[in-house]
């Protein structure tokens, strides 16, 4: 996390302008070859967000005729999980649990070089640029990542008291934007990390009970058919996750799958 | 004038309005639904919502966003929580009160009938969510724990930390994914509603077109449901998703469908101070906050000190002293219109657009870790985006954009002005008056989708006869020749100002001309500015790429060609409405203390806007607002 400022007057006035040079995967579409191409950006405000530097780069590329950088992107503040790239190999970038859209150029330095390339999986393919197709995660969650209930009929929410602590636990694999960082940043491009934080989300609360077992198989069973690979305990997916979503989830869902099977 | 506008309100007390109505609806019996085919447009809680629950009940339903998945719409980025009238705290709390809440919040611009029902399903809502698995907070006996928000003296606002929106989209987004496994639900993602096809004056489909491709498709069906959320990016700079746009809704205006109250925007109390030129979303910092962070600046002009430095006595606790009862809790529009004036004063912090708000108190009073188990993700958020610490000085904050109250007219059954096109959530007009009150969209999202519109939709499939419609019928055609040719014409113009720069221009003008405070001279000007814009926008936007290629500037460009109808539209309205309620306030029209005045006389209705074929020239019409049990009074939180 960035310094501690105790001056009232805002950061904003200590603003620094760097000079940057890009290294950016360019990719027409999915059918074709992609390639690094090198941009040179001046007076990047260490106050924008990497995204808008995106931006100040798109604009530059159009005025000079050339084709914009496509990336995806929308919220803008860490929650929707449409953006991400690897930026100088890091999925999401330099900073600590943090998306892309929230990482600030404050984080690099005049004179830098920074690579941005797309999410590489097989189960993400390219579309343009950096923007990859990621329905693959929708298609995990339809493979069973809910509790089967219709709409009414669902008794007082306060019927079934839900101790602090499991709810709390939910909560924290709950928070799981389906960014696909963990993928992009796994050697195996597995999405354990993904699959493990719905699992654990549900096992967690009594709702989640009724399903557990065939929740489980049928999300792994979707996410091997769809090519993502398997957990051999690296642990990037962890270190990369802007909501550090724990690898204790994996071991849960191991357990899990485990107890599915038996 | 003679009004066109019937809102099907039901007779009766108003407590037994929506009951009466639920049974006297037309049903459409469960075998006989898969005839129907309806098309979701948007797929945040209202449409995600409303996706799930008619696919479940047995309808044919084609829902389409044009994010990646349907887990990103902006709904997911509500932070504070939700409401509804369980009153679990046993403070006072009902079904009425939680009404009169939202119309008194609302500055008595809300059709009464709609809001108690609003209030009437929100404790449904509750009950779903959990029953869905959404990790709501809890106390440490297990029962459901609540919070305060702006506006209420009851604590009814159920959350997940501070990510409520996240984890009620993703309940959402979970029942709608269980429907598509089921196939009862046909997902387009990265599909983009460029028009809506009516057939015999009825909505009968519209045409997409897919992101990835550019393929212009179309897509018929039995009822179209909009539930494209609102239309904050006029501004430019808001609190919006960058992809949030008005381009749904206005393309059903201009196809039939009345623009209510356009020019009713929330301005949000507390998000991060504008930074600079280059910057392209503003950050909001959840009301909740306002539960421990008192709000001030220094009582002397132009006070440059550090705040740790300025002694209690010479600071201004601003809200707390004007509003004792409601304090740092006031609503909204109080909120923010208080912090503008005391930064025109010359009493703003940072660079002058800013006030504190200030957590040493709380923090002194329950400790640090307290306070980050509260909000911990937001003081994160502030952080990374300020490199300041809230801990240990105060948040820097200014009223940023956030919601629209407008939106397309509804009835009842919150059907628009075209038979067959209903319009769920932000996309309507119909709850929030001219302020909403927070934690009360994520609310409204989810009692359309799940509890109003399974019922509004049936009697209305139940009670009209529907030919067989197909995509080949000759006003489908049209609508997609009309979608390509300005697609062409878009990327015909080959000028030298790109479609970002002309999105920025225009949210100047609206912001300066139509932001917190508005006035005659000035709507003038933005009503020939935003004009003006328009046609030199269509003579020198330069749109890059190609039509049949993944092409964002191609899509920016539409939704910046539609805001600049729209924004003309949103001034004519705050200009003709010749009061102050809520958000729109009007310099002219203000009380003697500054507050909002309104005129009940002349402006207790709703307007409602037809397109007659040329920007701008839309005719006026009104919804006379009718008050049976509660009494129009000055809002006072004092």
């Amino acid at each position: 996390m960035g310094s501690i400022v105790t001056n009232g007057s805002p950061t904003h006035g200590h603003s620094k302008m760097l000079n940057l040079t890009l290294q950016v995967w360019r990719q027409k579409n999915a059918n074709t070859k992609g390639r690094m191409e090198e941009y040179k950006l001046k007076g990047v405000s260490t106050d924008m967000s990497f995204l808008e530097m995106l931006d100040m780069l798109n604009e530059q590329l159009i005025k000079d005729g050339k084709d914009p950088v496509a990336f995806d992107h929308d919220c803008r503040e860490g929650i929707c999980g449409m953006c991400g790239a690897v930026v100088n190999g890091y999925a999401h970038g330099p900073d600590e649990a943090t998306t892309l859209c929230q990482t600030h150029m404050r984080s690099f330095s005049d004179g830098d070089t920074i690579t941005i390339e797309p999410w590489r999986a097989k189960a993400f393919p390219v579309i343009k640029d950096l923007a990859v197709d990621r329905t693959s995660f929708d298609r995990i969650i339809q493979a069973g990542g809910y509790v089967s209930i219709g709409t009414g009929g669902a008794p007082d929410g306060n019927a079934i008291p839900i101790p602090k602590e499991s709810a709390d636990k939910a909560m924290d694999a709950a928070q799981c934007i389906g960014c696909g960082a963990c993928v992009a940043a796994c050697p195996n491009a597995s999405a354990m990390l993904f699959v493990s934080a719905k699992v654990s989300h549900l096992a967690n609360l009594p709702q989640g009970q009724v399903e557990r077992r065939e929740r489980t198989m049928n999300m792994v069973r979707a996410m091997d058919e769809l090519g993502f690979g398997n957990c051999t305990n690296h642990g990037e997916c962890e270190a990369v996750c802007p909501k550090e979503i724990k690898m204790e989830n994996i071991a849960l869902l191991n357990r899990e799958y485990f107890k599915a099977l038996v | 004038m003679a009004t066109v506008l019937d809102s099907k309100v039901p007779s009766g007390p108003l407590g037994e309005k929506w009951e009466k109505h639920k049974f006297e609806s037309k049903l459409v019996n469960p075998a006989n639904r898969r005839k129907f085919s309806v098309i979701v447009v948007g797929t945040g809680l209202a449409g995600a919502s409303a996706a799930a629950t008619l696919g479940d009940m047995g309808y044919k339903v084609k829902a389409f966003c044009f994010q990646d998945s349907p887990r990103r719409a902006h709904s997911i980025a509500a932070q504070g929580g939700i409401n509804a009238a369980k009153n679990y705290r046993n403070d006072g709390d009902s079904i009425y009160r939680l009404f009169y809440d939202t119309i008194k919040g609302g500055d008595y611009r809300a059709r009464e009938a709609n809001v108690h029902r609003l209030a009437q399903v929100s404790v449904n809502i509750i009950d779903q969510c959990v029953a869905q698995g959404v990790p709501f907070a809890r106390e440490y006996g297990g029962l459901l724990d609540n919070r305060s928000f702006g506006g209420a003296q009851v604590s009814r606002t159920f959350y997940a930390r501070g990510q409520t929106g996240q984890q009620l989209l993703l309940g959402a987004y979970s029942a709608l994914a269980r429907q598509i496994h089921l196939k009862n639900v046909e997902m387009h993602t990265r599909s983009e509603m460029l028009d809506l096809v009516v057939v015999n004056g009825k909505a009968r489909g519209i045409i997409t077109r897919d992101l990835t491709t550019g393929k212009v498709e179309r897509h018929a069906a039995d009822a179209v449901l909009l539930c494209t959320g609102g239309y904050g990016n006029v501004f430019f700079l808001s609190t919006n998703a960058q992809g949030c746009n008005v381009t749904a809704t206005w393309r059903a205006h201009r196809k039939g469908a009345f623009m209510a109250n356009p020019c009713y925007t929330q301005i949000h109390p507390t998000c991060i101070p504008v930074h600079g030129e280059d910057q392209s979303k503003l950050t909001l910092m959840s009301e909740s906050l306002r539960n421990d962070g008192r709000v001030w600046v220094p009582k002397a002009k132009g006070d440059k000190r550090r705040p740790e430095d300025i002694p209690e006595a010479e600071r201004d606790y601003f809200l707390e002293r004007k509003y004792p009862a409601f304090g740092n809790l006031v609503p909204r529009d109080i909120a923010s219109r208080n912090a503008k004036e005391v930064c025109d004063e010359g009493r703003g912090v940072g660079e002058g657009q800013a006030v504190y708000m200030d957590f040493s108190h709380a923090i002194q009073r329950v400790g640090e870790n307290v306070i980050r188990d509260r909000y911990g993700n937001l003081f994160d958020m502030y952080e990374k985006i300020t490199a300041e610490n809230p801990y240990k000085t105060p948040m820097q904050i200014y009223p940023a954009v956030h919601y629209t109250m407008g939106g397309l007219w509804v009835d009842y059954n919150l059907q628009s002005t075209i038979p067959g096109l209903f319009v769920l959530g932000e996309a309507n007009f119909s709850d929030h008056g001219a302020n909403r009150l927070g934690a009360s969209a994520l609310m409204q999202g989810l009692a359309d989708g799940y509890f109003v519109i399974p019922y509004t939709l049936g009697n209305y499939l139940g009670g009209t006869k529907l030919d067989p419609v197909d995509a080949n019928a000759p006003e489908f055609a049209a609508a997609e020749n009309d979608v390509n040719e300005r697609v062409g014409k878009l990327l015909s113009v080959k000028g030298n100002k790109t479609p970002l720069q002309f999105h920025k221009e225009l949210g100047k003008i609206m912001w300066n001309e139509c932001g917190m405070a508005r006035n005659k001279a000035g709507l003038e000007k933005a009503l020939k500015a935003i004009p003006a814009l328009r046609e030199e926008f269509w003579n020198t936007v330069k749109v890059s790429g190609e039509a049949g290629e993944f092409n964002q500037q191609l899509e920016r460009a539409g939704r910046v060609a539609d805001f600049l109808e729209f924004g003309e539209l949103f001034a004519k309205d705050a200009l003709i409405r010749e009061e102050s309620c809520g958000g729109h306030f009007r310099e002219e029209h203000q009380t003697e203390e500054g507050e909002a005045k309104r005129d009940d006389e002349n402006f207790a209705h709703v307007a409602a806007y037809e397109w007659t074929g040329k920007s701008g020239e839309q005719t006026r019409h009104v919804e006379q607002l009718v008050f049976e049990n509660v009494k129009l009074t000055q809002r006072s939180y004092k």
